[in-house]
């Protein structure tokens, strides 16, 4: 009885064809098979991803204790007792402020490149689409940790080929290695987001562009009044991807460890994470990444709501 | 997401008409300045991606990691042969075991991974059960997870298991991805009729054999496209080995390449061989991309309809 009604309730937000033969079968039909199906990732998303979130929020909540100075460590619950000590901590709180920073210069500048490159290589302007797209998306294919390492060389002032800008500017410096650090982030990530938006550039039917190429509108304003707006959700989520990636920054940093002093071991808020737990304090780290996980899901969250409301107005 | 839009590519065979109905004389009139100025910018942001790996490439050739040697951006007593040989054959052939365990790793888990996502993402396009929104919902909040947020619970647990140092401490984990299931279940309500179902059922076929036989070939676009980014994001994948392997015989290449690179102040002498290891490390990927894109694109065109 409830199944029924639960199935009704769910059939609102089906399509009409596929609830008819939903109805017309036994409550849920081909049991074993979806079982068969469902089972293997479920479980091991379960195991994987549920538990270990579920692992990380339980481990958070305990401190270690100890007997005396050298008496043997235990585990107490402790409350909030980790938080606070998150909430106090001023290096973690900068590392977000920085990766903020970062993220509210680099995202736009990463994604106004993509999408400027996918507006070119979508307008009959450009010759030589195939090349110029594989070109582009060729760092897309260099890890992190390699594509650190290779700019790691090229800022480095006697190793880069570069030295008439690297004698000059030092780039690995403690004004300016976020920026050398979001130039590979850069580097790395144009080509994969420009790809995103081109291929909903291509899903935009032709005719579309007749009208307002009629009432004489010219590439620029066809670009900006017309496939801009159709391409906004490719656009909001390499965004939510650009958020999500910024606030993990790791491997970069990690990285710039070996070519620049001025990247602490609390640089990012990742690496605090990770320095914490190799310490090591797992629960103090725990309770660090539960609030950066936390963090992630509100900003992703904001910002797809404010362009969801945008876009319904 | 690239791929259910990249679906469409049909268009693409209209775009000739659309310029083509376009009058040749606005065509032309817009081009001469406006042309030159976006190959410019095409050409000048191609310099940007390229540069850095053509470098890579000539540093990689020039003796002895002498990187600063001759022309930057030119070779110089060609010994990339040389250098390759070094990186391959340095402490009895680590570097080559790297590579071994990375494309076990990436490769096994994204097989598997694409199969299990693709599974799933069909049961929940094609089935109704109960709790099927519910388990949608919590996949897609696992996209939103942090990776970096399960590494460091994931050592804990597997450590109380004294599984930590181990091929599947990296293997298992990596198995999981619910952005291919988010993907999967687009791609199965696109290009899988409902009606091709009923037949098969009529024909008497089981409802797995039928996924083996009849969707898993429609689905195949999909398919290489999760595969890709899956491959693409276990290869990359830097944090959970670091946290999880001790014994650099377990190593996949890029954590291996950021251990020789955090010791290249005591030995000087790995400097050549991180770049040379580095430019090697890019080859598979690169070749993955070749070899899938063509399959990969032409595919979505036909598969899924949006």
């Amino acid at each position: 009885m409830s199944r029924t009604s639960a199935a009704e309730r769910r059939g609102t937000a089906r399509a009409p064809a596929d609830d008819r033969i939903g109805r017309r079968r036994a409550p849920v039909p081909h049991k074993g098979a979806i079982a068969m199906f469902v089972a293997p990732f479920g479980v091991l998303f379960a195991l994987f991803y549920a538990v270990p979130i579920g692992y990380a929020v339980v481990q958070s909540l305990h401190v270690v204790e100890r007997t005396g100075t050298f008496g043997p460590a235990r585990e107490v619950f402790g409350g909030l007792a980790q938080y606070q000590r998150v909430f106090d901590d001023g290096p973690f709180w900068s590392s977000i402020g920085r990766v903020l920073l970062f993220g509210v210069v680099q995202v736009p500048v990463m994604l106004g490149v993509a999408l400027l490159l996918a507006l070119l290589l979508d307008s009959n302007l450009v010759r030589g689409r195939r090349f110029f797209r594989l070109a582009f998306f060729v760092p897309y294919a260099v890890p992190g940790v390699v594509a650190a390492i290779m700019w790691g060389f090229l800022y480095s002032p006697n190793l880069s080929p570069f030295t008439a800008v690297t004698g000059e500017v030092d780039l690995l410096g403690a004004d300016l290695v976020l920026w050398a650090i979001a130039n590979v982030v850069t580097w790395v990530y144009v080509g994969y987001n420009m790809l995103i938006i081109y291929s909903s550039l291509l899903a935009i039917p032709p005719e579309i562009y007749e009208a307002a190429r009629l009432d004489g509108a010219g590439q620029a304003r066809i670009a900006w009044s017309i496939k801009i707006p159709l391409v906004m959700p490719a656009i909001v989520l390499t965004t939510v991807f650009s958020i999500i990636g910024t606030l993990q920054l790791l491997a970069e940093p990690q990285v710039f460890r070996t070519f620049s002093s001025a990247v602490s071991s609390t640089y990012t808020p990742n690496l605090t994470v990770y320095s914490t737990s190799s310490i090591p304090n797992f629960n103090l780290a725990a309770a660090f990444s539960v609030v950066l996980a936390l963090a992630t899901f509100v900003l992703s969250f904001t910002f797809l709501k404010f362009t969801g409301r945008r876009s319904a107005r | 997401m690239s791929a259910p839009t990249s679906a469409s590519r049909p268009t693409r065979a209209s775009r000739p008409t659309r310029a083509g109905r376009s009058p040749a004389g606005t065509a032309t009139r817009e081009s001469l300045l406006s042309r030159s100025a976006a190959m410019l910018v095409m050409l000048v942001c191609t310099a940007y991606f390229l540069v850095p790996i053509w470098w890579l490439l000539v540093a990689s050739a020039k003796p002895d990691g002498r990187v600063t040697q001759g022309n930057p951006l030119w070779f110089d007593d060609f010994s990339l042969v040389d250098n390759v040989t070094n990186v391959l054959t340095y402490r009895d052939g680590v570097f080559p075991r790297w590579i071994l365990n990375s494309l076990a790793y990436t490769g096994g888990a994204a097989l598997i991974g694409t199969l299990l996502a693709a599974m799933c993402g069909y049961a929940l396009a094609k089935y109704r059960f109960p709790g099927r929104e519910t388990l949608f919902n919590v996949v897609l909040g696992g996209v939103l997870v942090p990776a970096t947020a399960l590494a460091l619970p994931l050592f804990l647990i597997f450590s109380r298991f004294e599984a930590t140092n181990t091929f599947w401490s990296v293997f298992l984990p990596s198995l999981v991805n619910p952005f291919g299931v988010y993907l999967a279940r687009i791609y199965a309500a696109a290009s899988v009729p409902d009606d091709l179902l009923e037949a098969a059922r009529i024909d008497g076929s089981g409802e797995v054999r039928t996924f083996f036989t009849v969707s898993t070939r429609l689905m195949l676009p999909a398919l290489v496209t999760i595969f890709l980014f899956h491959f693409v994001a276990v290869w990359n994948n830097f944090l959970l080995p670091l946290i999880m392997l001790g014994d650099e015989r377990l190593f996949p290449v890029t954590l291996g390449l950021y251990t020789w690179n955090t010791q290249v102040n005591q030995l000087p002498e790995l400097r050549g061989l991180v770049l040379v290891g580095a430019l090697l490390s890019i080859v598979p990927l690169i070749v993955a991309f070749l070899l899938l894109q063509r399959f990969w694109r032409n595919g979505l065109g036909s598969g899924a309809i949006k």
